[in-house]
């Protein structure tokens, strides 16, 4: 029983209470270059979750094996293969979507949550609550992504996933896009916003 | 001239930080203070400025289409280009393995002060990124690839220490509200000054 309660935790902390972008502030890179409208935001959380999930299971698996000095080598190695996987399935079932986080996919790699989530847990636990903890940070990961994301496509493009949202009088009687919020920095200063409002709170993290 | 154009303009106009935004992870956590933050910003240049030339090398002599010609006429038509990724991530973590056994070795309270971030150096976007745009913006030689890797480095520590700097006098002199403190006013700041330095946008020597 008490295992399964710290599997629960292991998987709903990430969500907020230890979420990787907003307390640990791990993967903000990506955060700022994919999150200019909805959809990349959310294909790439998506995509976020399976790299972890998958890579957590596999260290885990072998972490018995690996030798100290070289794992940083090996981590890197898994991570690649399944990055490599998921960009040829996103090329092969999503090849739009695909097009536009060329880049980025790549990028999955250098996501330092990955990193940080193998070195710090997936090193030392067993292969299930390894999963769970990779699904949890990515899920947790994917969560600001969509917030994010929301916010600059609703406030910078005046659409979402595409779709015109608002409305054409608006624009009519002097509305206008606020172009800023497509420039990166402008994801800083909502991801600065978003941590304001949940240390607000959640007044006990540090 | 050429080089020491692309050297100038990846400290100012390419800026990892203040205009790519790579790199961000260890440049968030590690600047709370001036000394610390230094420290890993060397550690950052040095890595951009022995893994660069490394993968430029790899690139100009295995990866790109028709690279394999020096084996053999029959080698002319071979593509690896799909390995990069791949070969790349190898030798950034194989050099930061061996950069973290030195630091272990030669100065171990800046190997206990770096904790994580120093492995992590690995996973920094800034190093695979300048990697990256080597390989997009087929730089002419060798020189160039130090150059540039020797700019990006410089620019990241500057960038680094800047922020370590304004972030220890808030510390000190400021009043920011509660929940903002820490890594959430770093983030407004590292935005403002990004802003800021589009303004070196299209500069040329």
């Amino acid at each position: 029983m008490a295992d399964k309660v710290s599997n629960k935790s292991i998987f709903l902390n990430p969500l907020s209470k230890d979420n990787p972008v907003i307390v640990q502030i791990l993967g903000i890179c990506s955060v700022l270059a994919v999150t200019a409208k909805l959809e990349p935001a959310i294909v790439m959380g998506l995509s976020v979750i399976a790299v972890l999930a998958f890579s957590n299971v596999i260290i885990s698996l072998i972490r018995n094996t690996i030798p100290t000095n070289i794992r940083i080598i090996v981590q890197l190695v898994v991570v690649a293969g399944l990055v490599v996987i998921v960009s040829q399935l996103l090329q092969a079932y999503a090849y739009d979507v695909s097009k536009q986080l060329s880049v980025f996919i790549g990028l999955i790699i250098t996501n330092c949550i990955l990193m940080g989530r193998l070195e710090a847990f997936a090193m030392g636990n067993k292969p299930w609550p390894s999963f769970l903890d990779g699904v949890g940070n990515g899920a947790g990961y994917a969560v600001i992504l969509v917030i994010v994301g929301f916010f600059r496509e609703l406030l910078g493009s005046g659409t979402l996933l595409g779709y015109q949202v608002v409305p054409q009088w608006c624009y009519d009687h002097g509305y206008v896009n606020n172009g800023l919020m497509i420039l990166p920095p402008m994801a800083l200063i909502v991801v600065a916003c978003i941590i304001w409002v949940h240390r607000s709170i959640n007044k006990d993290i540090e | 001239m050429e080089n020491l154009n692309i050297f100038i303009r990846s400290i100012f106009v390419d800026n990892m930080i203040f205009a790519y935004f790579l790199g961000m992870c260890s440049f968030l956590a590690v600047s709370k203070n001036v000394k610390t933050a230094f420290g890993l910003g060397i550690a950052v240049m040095f890595m951009l400025v022995i893994t660069l030339p490394i993968n430029y090398l790899l690139e100009t002599y295995v990866l790109r289409p028709g690279a394999l010609a020096w084996l053999g006429p029959e080698y002319a038509e071979v593509d690896l280009s799909f390995l990069s990724l791949i070969l790349f991530i190898a030798v950034i973590a194989s050099m930061t393995q061996v950069v973290e056994m030195a630091v272990e070795k030669f100065s171990p309270s800046l190997y206990a002060s770096l904790g994580i971030f120093l492995p992590l150096i690995a996973v920094n976007c800034a190093i695979l990124g300048g990697s990256l745009f080597m390989q997009q913006r087929d730089f002419p030689g060798v020189w160039t690839a130090v150059c540039a890797g020797g700019g990006w480095g410089i620019g990241w520590l500057l960038a680094i220490t800047a922020i370590a700097a304004i972030r220890e006098r808030l510390a000190q002199y400021s009043n920011i509200p509660k929940p903002l403190q820490g890594v959430g006013i770093t983030f407004i700041i590292t935005a403002l000054m990004g802003i800021a330095f589009m303004s070196f946008l299209g500069i040329k020597l």
